[in-house]
């Protein structure tokens, strides 16, 4: 019977099946963090049971760091006493920590990947919803609670229930100024904030073949957004020569067994899918959200929708949505002034997003009252972006470069968005004080980001560019 | 939190509202902490009280009327989007609820709702809206669901409905057994796979 990618990466892992149940899932890769984990390693203390399978755990701190004088105590208590419960959890079971300060630290999405941990064909968790992101290196990579953090450093195993399958297929040429971002944005507002629950994703066609890593994990890690458990994509030479070389990657004789493992992992010309969506490329354009649900996103030259189409419960949301953004139904997007930009997290903070956005600005001014931040996703990247002498550009644009972590995404460290305030973010979620208290955030590109960071409005980021 | 569920009998709390993410029912800024209680204080905060530097309780929200109470909270459709943060079930544990219904829940949310004993009642979208409209016109009507027969119903109309609940999960519900304790015990299958 012909297999999608997905089907061949499930059928390996499984440890055994329960009858009229779930099965039991081979976890390869646990990746952890400050937040979702201290009581996970409680409840191994209580049972008095060690972590199986340490050397495949890796912990960063990312979610509650400070983002500027990381060598400094971290100030806030109730942040610090986290951080360092994770540390002595990490010391008390053996696990390998890339703690603040350590070379390897960042974003836990940013970091897998550019250390080589994730590769193709894995089985990769995390308790953290955008662990999707992986997927666009052919691994089967999905977020979990606390409850399953414990179960997989107690036994690498889950409980699993096959999701549907669904491919999204985008093909043809992406317009100018038009990213891998926009291509997600474009999707969820298609197909809706839950419309791929219940299924698992693979993306594939011309377009998405086409894109950097950098640019497939940016679609990958929206695919919580649309409700899927998770997305992946086949992985082909830009995924090997990415990985060639890095940290964790095999090497020698050993990369190119891998190598030739890593070729059969693709999906078979007429496998079957649950539901299939074609999306050719031409359509998409910059976007923008309006809403407070990733799904609640328009064309950058579009307007917010009206009523007169929804149904009365969508209506009722809608109403909400608009009246905690403060913005009018059928009002252009376009020409809305903004007064923060946040240039980081897990969806968009990697150096090809940096590059872009310094290429962009280079020469130009941030406009006055807008307040810029720049974060990196991992130390690397923000060496990287030294290295090329891309803090100097953001410098001289009046851009804030800070340190990794998740920062603004999620607001639990000082960076965050005051009430009422409107701010253009890469990341990934514009929900109700998402970002701070009463914040309204509208989601975008790096590019069109940029754009509004220069001009104190949303634009439209192909009009400057030549 | 070891606990067992059977049948839940209550009156309800209709949160009328589509798409609740994680971030609605425990804000980010109350993740600090490093155990699993306490967090019902703080469930669905920025809709219960007005800004921290004052947080006054906002009256018309639904947890602050006093007409409104019950171990049930009926919600709107794609309930628990977003964030894998357990602590929303943890929230929901902590301020008193046992289940929730919703016509429709979201993956991450619904596993960790049925690791803490919280019972997630997927129903019809017809059946969620005249539940929520029964008990927002009539706040003491008791809703009765029954898991072993897989029963939800509404006392005060009489209807009712079945609901799907996936056979190993609902013995564990019944028994207060967890997945943990399952896998432990096939450890050896579990060495036995890796060294295939
Ligand atoms: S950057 Fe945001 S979405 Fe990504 S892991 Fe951090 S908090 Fe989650």
């Amino acid at each position: 019977m012909p297999t999608t990618i997905f089907d061949k990466i499930w059928d390996r892992h499984i440890v055994r099946e329960i009858e009229h149940g779930p099965s039991v899932f081979y976890i390869d890769r646990h990746l952890i963090h400050e937040v979702t984990t201290p009581q996970a390693f409680d409840g191994l203390r209580k049972r008095g049971l060690p972590v199986f399978r340490p050397d495949q755990t890796i912990a960063t701190a990312d979610h509650n760091v400070p983002t500027l004088d990381q060598h400094l105590p971290i100030k806030e208590a109730l942040s610090r006493l986290q951080v360092e419960k994770l540390t002595e959890n990490c010391r008390e079971f053996g696990i390998e920590l890339y703690g603040l300060g350590h070379p390897f630290q960042g974003i836990v999405h940013v970091i897998g990947p550019e250390l080589g941990i994730t590769q193709p064909g894995m089985t990769i968790v995390c308790g953290d919803s955008h662990t999707s992101t992986h997927g666009a290196f052919g691994a089967i990579a999905f977020g979990i609670g606390t409850s399953e953090v414990e179960m997989v450093l107690a036994t690498q195993c889950l409980l699993q229930n096959k999701p549907k399958q669904m491919r999204i297929n985008v093909h043809g040429a992406l317009g100018k100024g038009v990213t891998a971002k926009d291509i997600i944005l474009h999707i969820i507002a298609r197909i809706s904030a839950s419309g791929a629950t219940g299924y698992f994703v693979e993306y594939a066609g011309s377009t998405i073949r086409s894109l950097s890593m950098e640019a497939r994990m940016t679609i990958c890690n929206m695919s919580i957004e649309m409700g899927a458990r998770g997305g992946l994509i086949a992985p082909d030479e830009t995924t090997f020569s990415y990985l060639k070389g890095r940290e964790f990657a095999p090497a020698g004789a050993e990369w190119e067994q891998a190598l030739s493992e890593w070729r059969q992992l693709r999906t078979d010309d007429d496998a079957v899918f649950d539901r299939e969506i074609s999306i050719p490329a031409a359509d998409i354009q910059p976007m923008v959200t309006y809403g407070t649900n990733p799904g609640m996103g328009v064309p950058v030259t579009g307007a917010i929708p009206r009523e007169e189409f929804m149904d009365e419960k969508e209506r009722l949301s809608f109403h909400k949505a608009l009246e905690y953004m403060g913005l009018q139904a059928g009002a252009a997007i376009r020409g809305q002034k903004v007064d923060y930009v946040f240039i980081g997290s897990c969806t968009n903070s990697r150096i090809e997003d940096l590059r872009q956005v310094a290429a962009f600005v280079k020469g130009k001014q941030k406009a006055e009252g807008v307040e810029v931040w720049v974060v990196p996703g991992s130390r690397q990247v923000e060496q990287q972006a030294r290295a090329e002498g891309l803090h100097h550009i953001f410098e001289q644009a009046g851009f804030q470069l800070r340190q990794p972590g998740c920062s603004a995404c999620l607001g639990m460290n000082e960076d965050k968005i005051p009430a009422g305030k409107y701010c253009i973010s890469t990341s990934n979620r514009n929900f109700e004080g998402r970002q701070g208290q009463g914040a309204r955030t509208l989601l975008a590109s790096p590019l069109t980001a940029a754009a509004a960071a220069v001009t104190g409005v949303v634009t439209d980021v192909r009009e400057m560019l030549n | 939190m070891r606990n067992k569920i059977s049948s839940i009998h209550s009156t309800a709390v209709p949160l009328d509202k589509e798409h609740i993410d994680t971030d609605q029912i425990i804000p980010a800024r109350f993740l600090k902490a490093t155990s699993r209680e306490g967090f019902g204080e703080n469930l669905f905060r920025d809709w219960r009280y007005t800004h921290d530097d004052e947080a006054r309780p906002k009256v018309d929200f639904i947890l602050n009327q006093p007409a409104f109470g019950g171990k049930i909270l009926v919600a709107g459709k794609n309930f628990g989007c977003g964030s894998s943060r357990e602590h929303a079930a943890w929230a929901l544990k902590d301020y008193g609820f046992d289940a929730v219904v919703s016509s429709f829940f979201a993956d991450i949310f619904k596993n960790n709702a049925l690791n803490n004993f919280l019972l997630p009642v997927q129903i019809s979208d017809d059946f969620l809206r005249s539940l929520l409209d029964t008990v927002l016109l009539h706040p003491d009507t008791e809703i009765s669901i029954d898991l072993e027969n897989q029963q939800i119903s509404n006392t005060l109309t009489g209807a009712s409905e079945s609901f799907v609940i996936d056979a190993y999960k609902k013995t564990c519900l019944l028994n207060g057994y967890d997945d943990i304790d399952y896998l432990l015990s096939i450890r050896d299958d579990i060495e036995r796979f890796e060294k295939r």
